[in-house]
């Protein structure tokens, strides 16, 4: 589904990703674990076309098609989602706008709008949230965790083939991680994918992880299967600086 | 794109850019001396005492210059612009009896439609003369009286001769000197006492003629307890030329009252707009504002509210959008002149392509206010480096309990919201407009429906220019 070669970035000429190689298959869930500041949100930006980013090398292709000529929109309506870390607010335009906004968008006609109130009130419901948040404006006054609950209200709502999931889970305390975590694992089934940066393992509880990717410094420099997660959070990233 | 027409105005600019052939039966010559107004005062019937009333306003207009602390108004050459135009048609009270043309082009600014959708009242100023004019029977057994200025000149005289330009006196600035000299066509509202005026009145002012300027004045008495709602909309083609719209809004809010003044200004960008709107408000009385800024070449509108009864209130929410070539200095004023007066003072401005936007505000509290309230809080968006926004609140507080509050924001659109929103697959235009209405929508919210779809229209119609 998603394959990256050698993908080399830099923002404000300073190289941040110094040649990186992941595929991500449908169905898989991976992990990217790494210290702040080893660009792990630097390689969601990138995949999302984020236009701070410069691509110095390499190749991003979706589905077949090089993601690199595409604009950020139309990698979004390929079918890429982006749980944003720190979600952007939005004055004036609501939850439910944005969201309605969005999805037409997305699928280049009109919503059937009682269809659509109803899918995203019982969305909301799942994810513990008020209803009177469709009618806030858009992160506007939220909390960390209302923040990251609407991030994953629309990834229920959009329902997109590649989730990356930038920290969706950290600055939560343990209830709310439960729901959102419930909510990506409610999200994620054979058709679709996800990429998830995190530091704690509550998040992936409900998930079954296929493949870990440690990234220090710009390169992935530990891969492994599920028991890696453990290991890492455990021990440390000392332990692959000098490998 | 919406083709369907709302009643203040269209989506299309080039609906506004059609112009109609001059068939004016007469035209004052350009400039301004004495002759031309006695032959403009001649040819409108005025009474004696108007007559003077012009003479003076011209010689308070020749011994004041031109304001100098504003935006850039020396395009303006007086000697170039023809003060008075009558159009080939008498005032009347049916649609059909208008010449083709100008009822052609009200037709197409959607007028007699939102008449029959949703107003009481409709009054139609085509150049310097008010050529249609109805309203519904109900009011006038009311006792309402909504008619152009020159039919309230002849059959109201006394309450015109009481209130015009008493509360915008000629000597207040050059312009308004130069609409006491050449003033034609406006609105006359009088809502008795204790009259509620349930279903809005609106004026329309267009102005067809090349290198003219529209001088039309509004007079607006709501009586104690009563309450009216006025749309004003304005318009005018396009031409390489300076046309100068100089209106005057006179608003008596009397004990009680409420008056809420609506107007969504779309002028060509060869205008300059140099209006001058007051409010007197009486005790607990409340005049709200409601003001739109989309067109002009230049514009100096400063709505101002005198609070002059105990409790009077007033509400003020505008939204200014100035583009490319365009300089609008746009704000509000308010004099807190009575104890427990109150003011609300809302306003955006945005601007994009070079345009250069102005807030500029002035709240005086006088020492007969104690126990004064006033909130201003005006926010500005600029859209791309090259354009310019200022911000200019002045604050004048001579009483010493006033309760005073003053936020302004200035900022860029941010382009982590615009990847945002492109990031849930939303093209940068779309994302772009979404963040621009997000802005206005404290204002939007204010609007009655049919105006908050309009402005949005006006916000893309700007957005894709």
């Amino acid at each position: 589904m998603l394959e990256i070669k050698n993908l080399r970035a830099s923002v404000d000429g300073k190289e941040i990703l110094r040649g990186i190689d992941l595929n991500v298959g449908r169905g898989e869930v991976h992990v990217i674990l790494g210290p702040n500041g080893g660009g792990k949100s630097t390689l969601m930006n990138v995949i999302m076309g984020h236009p701070k980013y410069e691509v110095v090398d390499g190749t991003i292709t979706f589905d077949g098609e090089n993601l690199l000529e595409l604009k950020t929109y139309e990698r979004a309506r390929r079918g890429i989602f982006l749980s944003f870390q720190a979600p952007e607010e939005i004055p004036g335009i609501t939850v439910e706008n944005m969201i309605r906004t969005s999805m037409q968008a997305m699928s280049g006609g009109k919503l059937k709008y009682l269809e659509f109130r109803k899918q995203l009130k019982s969305m909301m419901a799942e994810l513990k949230m008020d209803q009177s948040y469709a009618r806030r404006y858009m992160n506007v006054g939220f909390s960390g965790g209302e923040k990251k609950r609407s991030e994953i209200l629309q990834l229920l709502m959009l329902n997109p083939k590649l989730a990356l999931l930038d920290e969706t889970d950290s600055g939560l305390d343990v209830d709310a991680v439960q729901i959102v975590s419930n909510g990506v694992a409610k999200f994620h089934n054979e058709n679709n994918a996800c990429v998830i940066i995190t530091h704690n393992t509550q998040i992936l509880k409900s998930l079954k992880v296929d493949r870990v990717h440690v990234l220090l410094d710009g390169l992935i420099v530990k891969e492994g299967g599920a028991e890696l997660v453990n290991k890492v959070l455990e021990e440390g990233f000392g332990a692959f600086s000098n490998e | 794109m919406n083709k369907q027409k709302s009643y203040v105005a269209d989506i299309e600019r080039a609906l506004y850019d059609i112009r109609d052939e001059d068939r004016s039966t007469y035209k004052s010559h350009a400039g301004l001396t004495e002759e031309i107004i006695r032959d403009i005062s001649a040819r409108k019937n005025d009474p004696d005492w108007m007559l003077a009333f012009r003479l003076r306003s011209l010689a308070v207009y020749h011994s004041l210059e031109l304001p100098t602390w504003g935006p850039d108004i020396s395009d303006l050459d007086m000697d170039q612009i023809v003060t008075y135009v009558k159009p080939d048609a008498k005032m009347v009270g049916s649609w059909d009896e208008l010449p083709d043309d100008i009822k052609n082009t009200f037709d197409r600014l959607g007028i007699p439609e939102a008449e029959k959708k949703s107003l009481a009242g409709v009054g139609a100023q085509y150049d310097s003369e008010v050529v249609y004019h109805n309203v519904q029977q109900s009011l006038t057994d009311d006792g309402v009286v909504y008619t152009d200025m020159e039919s309230a000149l002849r059959d109201h005289e006394e309450i015109v001769r009481e209130y015009f330009m008493t509360l915008v006196p000629p000597k207040d600035h050059k312009f308004a000197a130069l609409h006491g000299a050449v003033w034609s066509g406006g609105s006359f509202v009088y809502v008795p006492r204790g009259v509620q005026v349930k279903i809005p009145l609106q004026s329309y002012f267009r102005l067809n003629a090349a290198g003219a300027g529209q001088f039309e004045h509004t007079l607006i008495i709501v009586e104690p307890g009563a309450s009216l709602h006025f749309i004003e909309g304005c318009s005018a083609p396009k031409y390489n030329v300076t046309n100068l719209h100089a209106g005057c809004v006179e608003l008596f809010v009397k004990e009680g009252a409420r008056l809420r003044y609506s107007t969504i200004e779309n002028w060509s960008r060869n205008m300059m707009n140099l209006n001058t709107k007051r409010a007197l408000v009486e005790r607990d009385g409340l005049i709200e504002w409601v003001s739109g800024s989309f067109g002009s070449h230049v514009s100096m509108l400063y709505p101002c509210s005198v609070l002059h009864g105990e409790g009077a209130r007033c509400e003020f929410t505008g939204v200014t959008f100035a583009s490319k070539g365009q300089s609008l200095d746009t704000g509000a004023s308010v004099i807190h002149a009575a104890p427990h007066t109150s003011a609300n003072i809302n306003t955006r401005t945005i601007s994009k392509s070079g345009g250069a936007a102005t807030y500029r505000s002035a709240v005086k509290v006088t020492k007969k206010a104690p126990h004064a309230k006033c909130s201003v809080n005006c926010e500005s968006l600029m859209l791309d480096d090259e354009s310019r926004s200022d911000t200019l609140p002045v604050m004048d507080v001579e009483g010493g309990d006033a309760d005073i509050g003053h936020e302004a924001k200035i900022g860029r659109i941010s382009e982590e919201a615009i990847y945002y929103l492109t990031a849930r697959g939303i093209d940068e235009n779309e994302a772009r407009a979404m963040i621009v209405r997000g802005f206005v929508e404290p204002i939007a919210k204010e609007l009655p429906l049919e105006y908050a779809v309009e402005m949005n229209n006006l916000i893309n119609l700007e957005l894709e220019r």
